[in-house]
């Protein structure tokens, strides 16, 4: 069995406003709040890398669960927008955490890259020990913030989660998950020369039926409703999309967490910050079931179910 | 009635205004769609038709005009 432990999270400091956003792409300020949700996101310092943010919040994470780095059997990162492809942002940040030869691999899919990471956390947490998984993103670099880029501009924002999972002890047990990969319309969502392109209309089509349906085939698998659930954590996409999948799954949307108001959508770093954000609000046990799910290229997505201790 | 006229119906109730623009005209310069309308307007379809869309041809450019829109229903029937 595999237990989420810890969540942690890196978010900069520089706080970017729809006012500043909204003249450089020609759009209003109730423009942007209304299509997205987003008030403000964070952009990343000059001097900050995906790898530097992704060892903030490896290092906050660890913090939280009490757990030293060298404690870590595996490393698995997921980023869309790292400086390097190949090698990724993996290694750079096992080295900062002081790690010489434990294995450190990367998943390079944007937006659902840390639902795949905690996916295969669960699976190898019980033969390699404990797993870190890290979504770390600096897309503001990966964006057009002119009028030709403006559908894609307001909504990203820097920023880096993580999540421990340990074979042994946590404070939810990672129950089931499932994930899904459909390369046929790969077109409509990518980073191609540095460069993010999207055909939104048709990534919000494809993601307001692919993770419902994710979502409804984890539940009726693990025989639950929607209702028993305490949370879900989405991938932190666009507040009408987060409303629409609350709809389709037929659960209030007050019962799904969102901070994208503040952070705007992260992309793979969006699911543990949004994670962390709620752990750390939580005084009490859990009392119920948590549901993860994400979206993204690929185009890949999925859903992951964990229940109270 | 005639598919055309119940596109049209179809894409009245979604978007909650008076139709007005041409077989050709794309329904996302002239405002009356945006993605999230997109999605309803798809599902209202496949009630009004009895048809399935299948996520393989859930791109917005299947569905950006009436005439595109028409033609990919007969295309299914």
């Amino acid at each position: 069995m595999s237990y989420l432990r810890a969540f942690g999270s890196a978010l900069p400091t520089r706080r970017v406003g729809n006012a500043e956003i909204a003249a450089q792409v020609g759009a209003t300020l109730e423009w942007i709040l209304e299509v997205s949700g987003i008030e403000e996101r964070r952009y990343a310092a000059v001097e900050d890398s995906v790898a530097s943010l992704g060892v903030r919040a490896a290092q906050d994470c660890l913090q939280k669960a009490g757990v030293t780095a060298s404690d870590l059997g595996m490393i698995l990162v997921a980023s869309g927008s790292s400086e390097r492809f190949c090698p990724g942002p993996a290694s750079q940040i096992a080295t900062a955490l002081g790690l010489a030869s434990t294995p450190a691999l990367d998943i390079p899919v944007a937006s659902a890259g840390s639902l795949i990471g905690l996916h295969l956390a669960a699976k190898l947490a019980t033969s390699v020990g404990r797993v870190l998984v890290i979504g770390a993103e600096i897309m503001s670099r990966r964006i057009a913030l002119t009028p030709e880029g403006k559908n894609s501009a307001i909504l990203f924002g820097d920023g880096a989660g993580a999540a421990l999972i340990d074979a042994e002890t946590g404070f939810a047990r990672i129950q089931d998950s499932c994930l899904f990969t459909d390369g046929a319309s790969a077109e409509i969502l990518s980073v191609k020369d540095g460069h993010f392109q999207m055909d939104g209309s048709s990534v919000i089509m494809q993601a307001s039926r692919k993770m419902p349906r994710a979502i409804n085939e984890l539940l009726a698998r693990n025989q639950l409703s929607a209702d028993a659930i305490q949370v879900f954590l989405l991938h932190q996409a666009n507040l009408n999309l987060i409303t629409r999948v609350a709809a389709a799954v037929k659960v209030p949307r007050e019962r799904f967490f969102t901070n994208i108001a503040r952070y705007g959508n992260t992309s793979s770093a969006s699911l543990l910050i949004a994670a962390d954000e709620w752990r750390s609000a939580q005084s009490a046990p859990l009392t119920g079931p948590l549901v993860f799910s994400a979206f993204g290229a690929g185009l890949n997505w999925g859903a992951l179910l964990a229940v109270p201790q | 009635m005639e598919p055309q006229a119940r596109i049209l119906k179809v894409l009245q109730k979604v978007t909650g205004k008076e139709i007005s623009v041409g077989a050709d005209d794309s329904l996302f310069v002239s405002g009356l769609l945006d993605s999230f309308a997109l999605t309803d307007f798809v599902t209202g379809l496949e009630e009004e038709f009895g048809v399935s869309v299948p996520d393989s041809d859930l791109s917005a450019r299947k569905f950006d005009t009436i005439r595109k829109v028409e033609t990919y229903l007969a295309a299914k029937a």
